[in-house]
């Protein structure tokens, strides 16, 4: 048997590091290498997968924008009347939440459909799995920047007060984005394998939006005494802490080391879960879907 | 260099169906003890100790009935099925031909498909642009192009796809019959092409039932068989053989291979 290096060049597509064993940490880093590199061709499809959910409307993807705005104002005159918040606060509060929140439950509904969708593409080309998730996740990118419009135009409108901390916008969507991709990943895996997973997580994703702190503000519920003690619960999902951490300096709020904290120890662990199932469960996906 | 190396590889399919593929089997099983775990999946062994060993120029016929795992043969050469058992080590650009569309978006231009037909073939976005002029005048599309592929025949849509395929520089070419079914009406420029793609190529492997198109492209032979490697050679022995048990033998065995396609 040849020795072969990882040899693979801007193009190739699966072969980097062929010589090593299917189950190996070097196949599944290789796995998330070549896929990195072929962004042009996840690149183009992640914005053709936007362009043709909106192919012949005449505003086109300016519809995400839209429909997150009509969202956000009718969430936020409703909740803000029941919660008795003034508008001009509330409003933002929850549209930023609703920004986060829409790439989060991105992330894992078509991260749980992901692999089986691109059956056909998995089983008829020779390329890295990791493409898959890499397309998935600039989708909802794109579907992340279009709905940030919606927080600009509100900002021009209420202009509330922003300083430095706002630079910690920069890090946070970082990590959020970071942290979606191992999200996709496994949850990629587990369904493709367990096909009863995909309904089971879209219900526990709806219960995950009402116990995230969008349309109700952690801070208020855990000055209440009366209610304290049940808020604090928010503190074990970790959905929150993700929402915290982005949410916290687009609204010039004041920073919580905590959730920091917490969402980088999230990060290295689910890291850690997504190259285990990288590593051990890679080469079966070809087989499962 | 180009190089394919299979050491005794097994391709075994799980097939879970309703049989297994809920995680309450699982779940169960573990609680029950022995039922439903992977082990008591039924399994299909489509391909079974497979070695082969290719190299730069080998230019590799594969026949054998439906079901004998030409396909699955060809899938494990690509590198997109990891053997369950044995090894495979593939060295090279690999190019899968299998299916002429796949990759393909009806919803877009003639150009956005030559695109990302070859990005999808392992081509760059520059060497894409590179031969699009090319690829437009073999296609015969003219303004087409720049035209929905859904509003295209399909005629076609299948001299745009030959015209991607035939452009790449893959070091390995892997061809599935699907390809073959265009031979009938392979225009004689498509074939100078395809000619010329295989000649650029550094390894081809050719699953087909056409004698003709083999004859003309490969010169070495691989007979398939309930997943098993039967006899290989220069490609005139091994097809005299093939044929000879064919007469004595129906070939509606039970096909090993479960694969829909």
């Amino acid at each position: 048997m040849p020795p072969t290096s990882p040899t693979t060049g801007a193009t190739t597509g699966v072969t980097a590091a062929a010589a090593a064993p299917s189950r190996s940490w070097q196949r599944a880093f290789a796995d998330l290498a070549d896929g990195w590199r072929q962004r042009p061709l996840w690149g183009y499809l992640g914005w053709q997968d936007i362009k043709q959910r909106y192919r012949r409307s005449v505003l086109g993807p300016l519809w995400i924008s839209i429909s997150m705005a009509v969202i956000a104002v009718a969430l936020g005159v409703l909740y803000g009347a029941l919660f008795q918040q003034p508008i001009e606060e509330f409003l933002p509060y929850l549209a930023t939440g609703l920004l986060i929140w829409n790439f989060i439950s991105g992330c894992i509904l078509d991260g749980s459909e992901v692999f089986i969708d691109n059956e056909g593409l998995i089983k008829h080309l020779a390329a890295p799995l990791s493409v898959h998730i890499y397309r998935l996740i600039w989708r909802q990118a794109i579907f992340f920047a279009h709905n940030f419009v919606i927080w600009v135009i509100l900002f021009l409108i209420f202009r509330w007060q922003l300083d430095w901390t706002f630079l910690l916008v920069i890090p946070a969507i970082l990590l959020l984005v970071i942290n979606g991709t191992w999200l996709a990943l496994v949850v990629g895996i587990v369904s493709t394998r367990f096909r009863d997973l995909p309904p089971v997580i879209a219900a526990l994703t709806q219960l995950l939006f009402f116990v995230t702190p969008i349309v109700w503000n952690y801070d208020i519920f855990a000055a209440n005494p009366d209610v304290a003690e049940r808020a604090r619960l928010a503190e074990l999902n970790p959905v929150m802490h993700f929402v915290e951490i982005v949410r916290r300096p687009l609204l010039g709020d004041p920073e919580v080391l905590r959730h920091w904290i917490v969402a980088i120890a999230i990060t290295l662990v689910g890291w850690g879960v997504a190259l285990l199932f990288m590593r051990n469960y890679r080469a079966r996906v070809a087989y499962w879907v | 260099m180009a190089s394919i190396e299979i050491d005794k590889a097994c391709v075994d399919f799980p097939i879970f169906d309703a049989k297994s593929r809920s995680l309450k089997k699982a779940v169960l099983g573990a609680a029950g003890g022995k039922i439903g775990t992977e082990g008591r999946v039924p399994i299909i062994e489509a391909l079974r100790e497979i070695t082969l060993s290719l190299g730069q120029g080998d230019r590799v016929a594969l026949v054998g009935h439906n079901g004998a795992g030409k396909s699955t043969l060809l899938r494990l050469m690509s590198g997109i099925y990891e053997p369950t058992r044995g090894r495979a080590a593939i060295v090279g650009k690999v190019a899968p031909v299998f299916d002429l569309g796949v990759g393909m978006d009806p919803e877009v231009s003639g150009y956005d498909n030559i695109m990302v037909r070859g990005l999808f073939l392992g081509m760059t976005r520059r060497q894409m642009e590179e031969r699009v002029d090319d690829i437009a005048e073999f296609t015969e599309l003219g303004d087409y192009l720049s035209m929905p592929m859904r509003t295209y025949s399909t005629g076609m849509r299948v001299r745009l796809a030959l015209g991607v395929v035939t452009s790449i520089d893959p070091e390995i070419l892997l061809l599935d019959e699907g390809i073959g079914a265009v031979d009938a009406s392979f225009l004689e420029k498509a074939r100078e092409r395809f000619h010329a793609l295989v000649a650029r190529s550094g390894i081809l492997v050719f699953a087909s039932h056409a004698e003709g198109m083999l004859a003309e492209l490969c010169d070495t032979a691989i007979w398939l068989d309930h997943g098993q490697i039967r006899d290989r050679g220069p490609l005139h022995d091994v097809l005299a053989h093939y044929k000879g048990r064919d007469s004595d033998e129906p070939p509606a065995q039970a096909p090993v291979e479960a694969e829909s396609r």
